[in-house]
């Protein structure tokens, strides 16, 4: 499977550095090694989701009770959580962080991605969320602690987008 | 029976327990009772207060946690109750008022009026522990048999579909957000 094992770790890495201790999610190709790292982890709580709405509601548990946590999910994913991000996260000042593959982008040979691919960044930027895109793996570890940072000082979500650049490796 | 009263009669033990529930009706009887920092109120973010729980019970294996949900509200997340099975947090006990109604919104009927079963599908999601209650007798029995059985229960209490006439308190929402967290981050880490 071309998706890079590589990034996956060096993305993985980051997370640990920055004390991420649950990771809620829900499969799609791209995220499948950086799953596999959280569920080979044994100091990592992993959440398997149905929905990755019910991730918002993971991520502010967790954050309540004062353990650092992403969600990883794909850009569907995140169209599927809008309500939970606006009334659970937004609402309630939680630094959700967010992992999106972001599928349908240039590149892209699913078709059945491309809409999803052509709003994920116009909704992040209605809902006011900032994010990176992450593209190249020497500005990963940096991204992710940046992006982490932020959202702890401003107590509001914070989106990293994985390019297929860096996640997918012919091309 | 009525949800006030169930409320009512389990707030004493809810004093050492961390507890999360659902936004207007139930928030606003729990607080009419009195508030405590370790109670959560999760207004209008509808299906979420079970996936909050979980989020806490996997961060505070250390803390009971009690979720006070509504039918709507679990019907909006059939999901969740997969995922609340899948993790089984033993020190997560979920209450679930059925009053066959969404009620906070001028109380029309939710699916359960005309036969779904909330219990049943918990079990069936893999929920270890469930049951169903009517009277204030059998409540409090059962949710004080979900506490001392140390697992994972869904507690489905058929209530009648009545509630305050008003849902906003002077609590602000984000004052209770954070007393909460200060609280809950206070708490012991390990059993
Ligand atoms: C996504 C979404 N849709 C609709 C609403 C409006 N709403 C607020 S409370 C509520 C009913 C909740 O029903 P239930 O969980 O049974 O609790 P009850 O009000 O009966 O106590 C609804 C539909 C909402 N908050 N969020």
């Amino acid at each position: 499977m071309p998706v890079s094992v590589d990034a996956s770790r060096i993305i993985y890495d980051a997370l640990k550095a920055c004390g991420v201790s649950v990771v809620s999610a829900l499969p799609e190709t791209w995220l499948v090694h950086l799953i596999r790292m959280a569920e080979d982890d044994p100091d990592m709580t992993l959440v398997r989701l149905a929905k990755e709405e019910e991730g918002v509601g993971i991520a502010t548990g967790a954050h309540l009770a004062g353990a650092r946590s992403v969600m990883l999910m794909q850009n569907h994913g995140f169209l599927q959580s809008i309500n939970g991000i606006v009334s659970c996260a937004q609402l309630y000042r939680i630094p959700l962080v967010m992992l999106i593959s972001h599928r349908g982008w240039f590149g892209e040979r699913d078709p059945w991605q491309t809409e999803g691919g052509l709003v994920t960044i116009p909704v992040l930027d209605a809902l006011r969320i900032p994010y990176e895109t992450l593209d190249a793996r020497d500005h990963v570890a940096h991204r992710i602690a940046k992006a982490m940072t932020l959202a702890h000082s401003t107590n509001r979500p914070v989106a990293l987008l994985l390019g297929r650049d860096l996640m997918w490796e012919d091309g | 029976m009525k949800r006030l009263e169930a409320i009512a009669a389990i707030h004493g033990r809810l004093q050492d327990c961390i507890v999360v529930t659902i936004m207007g009706a139930v928030a606003a009887e729990l607080q009419s009772l009195g508030h405590r920092p370790n109670f959560f109120y999760l207004q209008h973010a509808m299906g979420l207060a079970s996936s909050v729980g979980l989020g806490i019970a996997l961060s505070k294996p250390a803390a009971r946690v009690v979720v006070l949900d509504g039918d709507g509200s679990v019907l909006m997340n059939l999901g969740g109750l997969t995922t609340l099975a899948r993790y089984r947090p033993r020190n997560l006990t979920h209450v679930v008022f059925d009053n066959e109604s969404l009620l906070s919104v001028g109380g029309f009927p939710t699916a359960t009026a005309t036969g779904s079963d909330i219990a049943g599908m918990a079990a069936a999601a893999g929920i270890p522990r469930t049951a169903t209650v009517r009277t204030l007798d059998d409540f409090t029995a059962a949710f004080d048999a979900a506490l001392a059985a140390d697992d994972l229960t869904t507690l489905v209490a058929k209530v009648e579909a009545v509630g305050p006439a008003g849902f906003v308190t002077d609590l602000g929402l984000l004052e209770n957000r954070f007393q909460f967290a200060r609280h809950l981050r206070g708490l012991p880490e390990t059993p």
